[in-house]
Formats: structure tokens, sequence, C-alpha cells
């Protein structure tokens, strides 16, 4: 893939405690890290290890203690180019119930384009076109409050598509919600990488969500264990497991069987263990 | 239970009061409650309850709602109806009774304030009744932002207003929730008496505190994610625009209003 989105060089960030009793502590350790354009890229990893750190970093909440974070030329530092990286780099959180602004629906999706100053009849256009891109278009006009987690999760994906961001993070998206709610979720990110080449970066601790990805980094204790595909990612069973992190099902089935490695798809399982019974499906 | 609670009780439908602009439904709900004031006698305060039933029916909203709205203030209305009729003095003596005599005067005050409270109470419930907390708290914007001439940060106001709005349904699912996780670990809210109550209440706003503070943190991240730079370079996907709906809404307001005054000079005041 060619132009590069995002580019992460030696970043190292220490949270500062304003109480000297505590010692400061690093969540990220001399990372590097490139996301290119239209790609769909997922960051693993168990609790703590840094990837929620580095998904602020990315869009300018944070500022790097050490190295540097590049967002289409516009380094991060100041607080005026921390507003130009937030044009192009959008973010969805964990808890949808803390980003959602507004009262009902609509409002909160235009929330976005409204700061942006961004003409009335083009902002109805995009909350529109947001709404429906996310099947939320027939509750636009209710309170979120009154909605399922993963339709307020879906409110606050497309508060952020009408910022017409080219980049959006999403930071466990599907932590907080039940597996309905997570496939709405999922489905819809895949739409938005697909449909409309919106570059993604999801963070996630689930192997599934994982899979479907282009690239995947696995993130431990602050620093970048590997980066690749997932096929070849999930190859690394053992590797994964001394991390303390699991792989999808299939796959580890499939690695305990002695049947292959980097198997990822529920079918490509099925194959395997069909192949080795020596029978038809 | 608590959750049943609808904040801000906006009652969806298409009437004409719910389509009019809603600076003009603030100006008016304030200019009618001021003359709501100004009434000195039946025939006036008349006028008013005219208004006012004139705009119930237009609302949309169902009588039986816009009666919810007066329960809360059942209390005060039993209450200055009896110190009404038993303090007040003038006027032909009907009955007496030790200390107390009920007269003409206290009568006719006590059924003019009823009317008056139970008026004022209603016309402010259809505003709520008929506008969206979000306009509510835009028109209001709107109508103050020439405080801003003086450095009063109006869209700061508003914006306060929205996520506390906004963060009422929240904060009582998550009072519900802390209750409830109590509860299972054996803490007694029901019973005791009313300090060992107040006492049991700690456990539950000490958690809801520290997650509010939580939660205020996360919005800002959030806000600040979604460019949010407070008030300046903003636009409104919603534009208000006046339209001949609210000219004749504001003229038949005005008609009230004239009527009450010439009503006042023409007949006798009772209170």
């Amino acid at each position: 893939m060619q132009e590069k989105l995002i580019e992460v060089k030696n970043l190292t960030y220490v949270y500062e405690s304003d109480d000297p009793e505590t010692k400061p502590v690093t969540a990220l350790r001399d990372i590097n890290l490139d996301i290119y354009k239209g790609e769909f890229v997922a960051v693993l990893g168990h609790n703590g290890c840094g990837k929620s750190t580095l998904a602020k970093l990315c869009n300018a909440i944070y500022e790097p203690t050490e190295g540097s974070v590049t967002v289409k030329g516009i380094p991060s530092g100041t607080e005026e180019d921390g507003d130009r990286i937030r044009r192009i780099v959008g973010m969805v959180f964990q808890n949808p119930d803390n980003q959602i602004v507004a009262t009902i629906v609509e409002d909160d999706v235009a929330f976005g384009p409204e700061n942006l100053g961004v003409e009335p009849k083009e902002i109805r256009r995009r909350v529109d076109e947001a709404l429906k891109s996310v099947n939320m278009y027939d509750l636009r006009e209710r309170e979120p409050h009154k909605l399922s987690g993963g339709q307020k999760q879906r409110v606050a994906i497309a508060g952020v598509i009408a910022m017409q961001t080219e980049c959006i993070i999403f930071d466990e998206p599907t932590a907080m919600l039940d597996p309905s709610g997570r496939r709405e979720v999922m489905q819809a990110i895949q739409r938005l990488n697909k449909e409309m080449g919106i570059t993604i970066v999801l963070i996630t601790h689930f192997m599934d969500e994982a899979v479907k990805a282009d690239r995947v980094v696995v993130m431990d204790k602050g620093s970048i264990i590997t980066e690749a595909t997932p096929k070849e990612v999930f190859s690394q069973v053992d590797l994964l497991r001394s991390h303390g992190l699991d792989v999808p099902q299939s796959t580890e089935l499939c690695h305990d069987l002695g049947l292959g490695e980097g198997v990822t798809s529920t079918e490509e399982c099925v194959d395997k263990i069909c192949a080795l019974l020596g029978g038809a499906k | 239970m608590i959750s049943d609670i609808t904040f801000g009780q906006y009652y969806p439908a298409k009437s004409v009061l719910h389509k009019a602009d809603p600076r003009i439904k603030l100006l008016l709900t304030f200019l009618m409650i001021v003359f709501l004031f100004v009434c000195k006698n039946f025939f006036s305060l008349a006028v008013m309850v005219f208004v006012t039933v004139l705009a119930t029916v237009f609302s949309g909203v169902p009588f039986k709602v816009i009666l919810k709205s007066i329960r809360p203030v059942l209390v005060i209305l039993i209450f200055t109806t009896f110190l009404n009729i038993f303090y007040t003095k003038g006027g032909t003596v009907y009955f007496e009774f030790w200390k107390f005599s009920v007269t003409e005067k206290g009568i006719n005050n006590a059924v003019f304030t009823v009317i008056r409270i139970i008026t004022l109470v209603v016309l402010s419930s259809l505003l709520t009744y008929t506008t969206t907390p979000t306009d509510l708290t835009t028109g209001l914007e709107r109508l103050l932002s020439p405080l801003n001439l003086i450095h009063i940060k109006v869209h700061t106001l508003a914006m306060m207003m929205t996520l506390a709005l906004r963060f009422i349904p929240t904060l009582i699912e998550e009072t519900e929730r802390i209750m409830n996780a109590q509860k299972a670990r054996g803490a007694d809210l029901e019973t005791g008496s009313l300090i060992q109550r107040a006492k049991a209440l700690i456990p539950i706003f000490v958690p809801l505190m520290v997650s509010s503070f939580r939660r205020a943190y996360e919005l800002a991240f959030a806000m600040t994610c979604r460019c949010y730079t407070g008030g300046e370079g903003r636009t409104r996907m919603k534009q208000m625009k006046l339209s001949a709906r609210d000219f004749v809404l504001l003229a038949l307001c005005l008609i009230a209003c004239a009527g009450v005054i010439v009503l006042n000079i023409f007949f006798e005041p009772v209170i």
C-alpha cells in the first residue's frame, strides 16, 4: 500500500503524576508504526499494554514524551496542530454513553460537523448519509438513552463519519456490548473500510475481531511484539501465549491437533478436520 | 422505578405549537406569565385562561398528560387556598368560627390564586411538552446572545445545560445500578431512623460521584476528538427561522395582553 497516513517514530509516552509519591508510568516504549491509507489495522493486546494510550497519541489528545507522531505530514505537538489532526483522524471510544453529547440522535451526529463550521445544509446531508451507513436512519429522532448499547455505539460511529475524517480509531468499541451489539458494530466497521475506503485502526482484545483486519499489531507492556497479516500473526501461537494472549478458537484447535498453523476461519478449520477424518463434508 | 421519570417531559406530536420557533415560544411563555400577574380581576384572568385552554387544545398534548403536570403543585394549591380563605378579611362575612372568618374577599382571593397557579403551571409545562430540550437550550442561547457583549459566555452555559439534560437519565440509571449493587452486599436502605437511612446513602453517593467524574473526563476527551473548541466558528444543523406561524402566535398573544390591560381598567380589581 502507498501513502502513509499516520507515522509513529520512536514513540515513548510516560504518564506523569501530579502526586510526587507515585512513580511516573511508562506506557509506551520506543514504538515505530506506520498506518497506510485505506488500511484496516487491528491493534491487539490485553489490558494495560498501552494500546489505548497509543490511540490517544494518534489523534493528538496526548503529546509524545519522546519521538514523534505525524499525521499526513502534520506533527502532533501544539494545540493548533492537534485540531488539524483531529479533522483527519476521528475516534470512537469504549463507552457509548460517555461520548454522546446531545439528547437526540441526529443532533449528536451533527455535533462534529457543527464544530467544524460546515454549512447547515451540508451538515443535514452528511448526518442523513452517516446515519444511513450505520443503519440508524430510522431512529434518528430517538433519545440516545433509550437505545441499546450496539445502537448507541453506531450513533457514535455515525458522529465520526459525519465529520468525514480519513481515518477512524476505534478504542475497544465492542468491549461493553453484548454479542449481537458486537456483531452490528463490527459489520459497520468493516463496511466503512470496504465501501467508503476509510482507514480503520481497531483496538481490541477480541481475537475474532482482529482476524478481520488486513494487518494485526500485537502489543505487550508498551512495546510492539509482532506485526503482520492475521494469518501470520496467529501462526505464532506459542509467542502469543507467552504474552498471555489467546488465539482464535479455530486457530487454537488446529494448532493443538497439529493440523497446521494460521487457520483463522471456521470454514478452513472444518476443511482441515474433514480432511483429517478422510471424509467429505 | 426512578427511570420512569421522563426528564424534559417532551411530548412528541406534530402540532402548531410543536412547530413554532422555540425562541418565540420562550418569549411568549415569559410574556404570558408576566401578564398572568398583571390580571387584577376575573375578567382579565378569564382572557388568560382562555388563551391557555386554546394553547392546550392546539398543542396536541392529551388533557391527561397536562393534568399530570398539575399534580406536583397540588399541595401548594391546597395550602394557599386555606391560607387565603381563613386569613384574608374584607367584604361580606359568610361564616365565623373562633378566630377564623370566611369572607367574600377571602374566597375571591383563594379562587383567583388557584386559577392563577394552575394557569401558570399549565403554560410553562406546555413549553416543555412542545419543545425538545435541545431546541429549548438553543432557543435560550439565541435569545440570550446579546449577553455575549458583556462577556457572558452564553454558548458555554447552553452547552452545560444540554450536557446536564443528556446525562440525567444516564446518572439515574447508574444510581439504580449502584443501589442494587449495595443492596446485594447487604446494604439496608429502607429501615432505621432518618439519620441511619441518610448514612446508608453514603455508599451510594460516593461511587456515583467517582463515576461521574470519570464520565466527565471521558466526555471531555470525546468532545475534543470531535473538534469541539467552544462556541466560536460553530454552525448549526437546525437553523431557526421565523415563519408566518410564529408571527400569528405573537399577534394573538399581544391581543390577549391588550385585552387584559383593557379589562383591568374597565372592571373593579378583586385582588
